[in-house]
């Protein structure tokens, strides 16, 4: 029983943290270049819709997939536009984005639909990724969690060393970790600046796509609305806690994906908790992370956000 | 290619590098206009001029940061293209920046080894970087450490790894722009045995600078601009601070003011034991002393960073102090917020004179009043009486001499000088007590900074308690009646001004405790 239990917990967990991983990887490496990319939220939720319209109408989640990526990435590169071409303020340009993307994300699950539905998206069925079991692993008890996953959990186990070992080891990850920490250094130095703001803007737009992809096509296939539930708000104040370090990602997505499965279960156990309250804790747990990180950064100064972030680079400023 | 033309480091020398007819405009001002510039191998050519005067707008195109609108540029008599940074680097020239180019949050290696290919393809090759770093320390007798974090080093090893780094990335020519602004006297005496020596290997060095007695100690030639012309070119050995420094300004220049003797009275600004933290929540002051007379100027010496922003804001009520005492004609005022103390006329001209000293947006003549303005006669009933505010702003503007077409003028587009002036005016005007003065003539022009220095004189002789903070050591040796050196928070030693050497300030600035035994060998 308690082991069926931990099992259960521990998959809903890597499911539920799944999205929020890609995202959260994805928004480091933007940051790390002095970008701050509030429009998360919005890309996560197009992501999403279109990635699950693709899968409908072609019958191909890898399509989907591929949708989501391309959809995230031009929502960013209209992002990197404005905050680093036109030096526009990048906490306005990021909401704009976020408001953008949530209401034509809306609206497109109004229309996409097929018409027996009234062109609505919502309640409808279509492909979706499944776990796909491996042989032996998948029988060791509770941490055979880990090895009966969707396809995209398993590219988690690769993309977070990988971005690890890029961000620290490799000559580009040295380069954009100065981009964001002092960019009129990088510039002195035969760096692109405006180069590698723009690869990594949209990158990470391409990641936060890919996340709203997994919650249409796996986490909880289809599509309603706000699907994200605030994902990419979250999302922000884990790239805080992982310290901008692509590694202590996925223990921030473990932590909101485990209180996710947490409250799942406790919910489905029968309590006399309201659902509301249960619901709140992601959120609750997200403020008492920055009020925690905050304070913390405070003292220690040196492993916190990149220097310029937030800041707009133009090198002939006087 | 035979050997004598190759630099210790392996690398080919520029045996001339010139600049012809450059031009660089930038909107409503001419920043170079025509500007001819040479430099040859194993010669220092200095580039003297005032802040604005277009020197580093010159050698940021010679580095590709700028584009020129006309000009060329020659090398070893071929005409060469430099579009950004990587071009001229690629040529063989290295730019050692004002503000020094570094990433505090990387190591010395990997802050060399930034924007360069690596030998292990996409992967980096910090230790084959720092392989390299140590062999060029050896040659050029520079010590550095390639694992530290640059935000463990002192200025003095920064400006080393800025060297090393040219270096790396096979300078033979060296661009220094005022590469000794924040160096202690002693650092810039090491720093000056560095470049004498890379330039007798055959480098060459272009050195930006307005302190005339560095560019007399330590160049070959000197170029004087002013106002983006070039006034002059020649050997340094025919000139001397005063000549540089008319070329410099364009007229005869006081270089020092007479200081008539003034018999000090009270104390009237007490600080005991003061200890503070910094922004980053680091102590930055740690029981510090000192006591600051009527009729005096208290030169407060320091290297940039150990205390002297903390002590000025603590005493003027901008941040907390977490223990000690701060008495303002003998009462504590410890605590007490800034509207507080300006009702007891303590006046203060902050460093960050835009963003501390006024409120850029404002009109000249509401900055005047910045302090009173919620008082008669300036205000009444709530009500700013404006033909009373315009009188008094027309009368500091006409004795303060500012330059600016009206009072009505937005404070952000008069120049650095004539802000200083419109800080200053406010602040004396007021009558103070005591004042503080922190960088007062820091980015000013000679002519500004010699005003500045004839009202600071005056106001001692009006019996105000001046603390003067300053990282100028001709200004604090020119104006101070008694020097203090602060080091990490600590008053190092308070000394008397005409027992001051800057060799010994120097010592102290550098943290060497006050030794009796030092001070008798520097005063003989």
């Amino acid at each position: 029983m308690i082991i069926s239990l931990l099992t259960s917990v521990l998959s809903i967990t890597l499911r539920a943290g799944t999205s929020l991983v890609y995202a959260t990887v994805g928004e480091i490496y933007t940051e790390r270049s002095g970008i701050l990319n509030l429009g998360l939220e919005g890309m996560m939720l197009m992501g999403a819709v279109t990635a699950f319209a693709t899968a409908y109408y072609s019958g191909s989640v890898g399509l989907g997939l591929v949708v989501a990526l391309a959809v995230g990435a031009m929502l960013a590169a209209i992002h990197a536009f404005l905050t680093v071409t036109m030096r526009a303020n990048q906490v306005v340009s990021g909401l704009s984005i976020t408001l953008f993307g949530s209401g034509l994300a809306s609206f497109l699950g109004q229309r996409l639909g097929p018409v027996s539905n009234n062109y609505y998206l919502v309640g409808m069925v279509g492909p979706k990724f499944t776990p796909i079991r491996i042989p032996w692993l998948s029988k060791i008890p509770v941490l055979g969690a880990l090895f009966s996953q969707d396809i995209l959990t398993y590219l988690v186990y690769l993309l977070v060393p990988l971005a690890w070992f890029y961000l620290y080891k490799t000559r580009e990850g040295l380069n954009l970790r100065a981009v964001g920490e002092n960019p009129q250094t990088a510039d002195a130095m035969g760096i692109n600046v405006t180069r590698t703001r723009y690869l990594y803007t949209v990158f990470g737009g391409m990641l936060a796509g890919l996340g709203g992809a997994h919650l249409s096509l796996a986490y909880t296939p289809g599509w309603t609305e706000n699907l994200t539930g605030g994902r990419g708000w979250i999302v922000i104040a884990l790239v805080i806690f992982a310290m901008w370090n692509p590694a202590r990602a996925i223990l921030g997505a473990i932590l909101f994906g485990g209180i996710n499965a947490v409250q799942f279960r406790i919910q489905a156990a029968g309590t006399t908790i309201p659902a509301e309250f249960l619901n709140m804790l992601p959120y609750l747990l997200t403020i008492l992370v920055l009020i925690v990180m905050t304070w913390w950064e405070a003292l220690s100064k040196r492993i916190g956000a990149p220097a310029a972030l937030g800041n707009a680079y133009m090198r002939e400023d006087k | 290619m035979s050997e004598s033309e190759l630099l210790p480091s392996g690398r080919r020398r520029i045996d001339l590098l010139e600049l012809k007819g450059i031009v660089k405009r930038f909107p409503g001002v001419l920043a170079n206009d025509h500007i001819d510039f040479e430099v040859c191998s194993g010669e220092v050519h200095a580039l003297l001029g005032e802040n604005g005067a277009g020197k580093s707008t010159l050698m940021k195109i010679l580095y590709g940061l700028y584009s020129p609108d006309e000009g060329e540029i020659w090398l070893n008599g071929k005409r060469v293209e430099i579009h950004n940074p990587t071009d001229a680097i690629n040529l063989g020239i290295g730019m050692i920046h004002q503000h020094f180019m570094l990433v505090e949050t990387l190591t010395v290696a990997e802050n060399v080894a930034l924007g360069l290919p690596s030998s292990r393809g996409p992967l980096t090759d910090l230790e084959r970087v720092s392989k390299r770093i140590l062999e060029l320390a050896d040659i050029y007798g520079l010590d550095v450490d390639p694992e530290a974090y640059i935000w463990q080093l002192a200025v003095g090893q920064r400006q080393r790894v800025e060297i090393i780094k040219a270096l790396y990335r096979g300078a033979a020519l060296l661009i220094l722009d005022e590469p000794t602004a924040v160096l202690t006297p002693q650092e810039v005496d090491e720093f000056f045995v560095t470049i004498r020596q890379m330039v007798e290997d055959g480098h060459s060095v272009i050195f930006i600078s307005h302190k005339l007695h560095e560019v007399l100690a330590i160049s070959q030639r000197v170029t004087v601009l002013r106002d983006g012309r070039r006034i002059d070119s020649c050997p340094t050995a025919g000139c001397t601070k005063a000549s540089l420094a008319r070329m410099m300004v364009g007229r005869e220049v006081i270089m020092k003011h007479d200081k008539p003797p003034v018999d000090r009275g009270e104390p009237r600004l007490v600080v005991q034991n003061l200890h503070a933290m910094s922004d980053r929540g680091t102590p930055a002051l740690q029981g510090v002393d000192l006591e600051v007379y009527s009729g005096e100027i208290l030169g407060l010496a320091g290297v940039s960073g150990n205390g002297q922003r903390e002590l000025a804001e603590v005493v003027t009520g901008l941040r907390p102090l977490t223990e000690g005492k701060v008495l303002l004609e003998g009462q504590d005022v410890a605590g007490n917020d800034p509207g507080t103390l300006t009702d007891r006329m303590l006046a203060y001209i902050p460093e960050e004179r835009m963003k501390d000293g006024m409120v850029q947006e404002f009109s000249v003549a509401e900055n005047t009043i910045l302090r009173d303005h919620h008082k008669q006669p300036f205000s009444r009933s709530g009500l700013l009486m404006l033909r009373t505010i315009a009188g008094y702003a027309d009368d500091l503007i006409r004795k303060f001499q500012v330059k600016t077409p009206s009072r009505e003028t937005p404070a952000k587009s008069l120049s650095g000088g004539n802000i200083q002036k419109v800080v200053l005016a406010r602040e004396i005007s007021r009558g103070p007590r005591v004042l503080i003065a922190a960088q007062p003539t820091r980015g000013l022009d000679i002519g500004a900074m010699e005003y500045v220095h004839a009202r600071l004189l005056e106001q001692r002789e009006q019996g105000t308690a001046i603390l003067l903070i300053s990282e100028d050591l001709d200004e604090i040796l020119g104006l101070a009646d008694r020097i203090a050196v602060i080091y990490e928070g600590k008053i190092m030693g308070v000394v008397d001004a005409d027992d001051a050497t800057p060799e010994y300030l120097g010592l102290l600035m550098a943290g060497v405790e006050a030794e009796t035994e030092l001070l008798a060998q520097n005063t003989c």
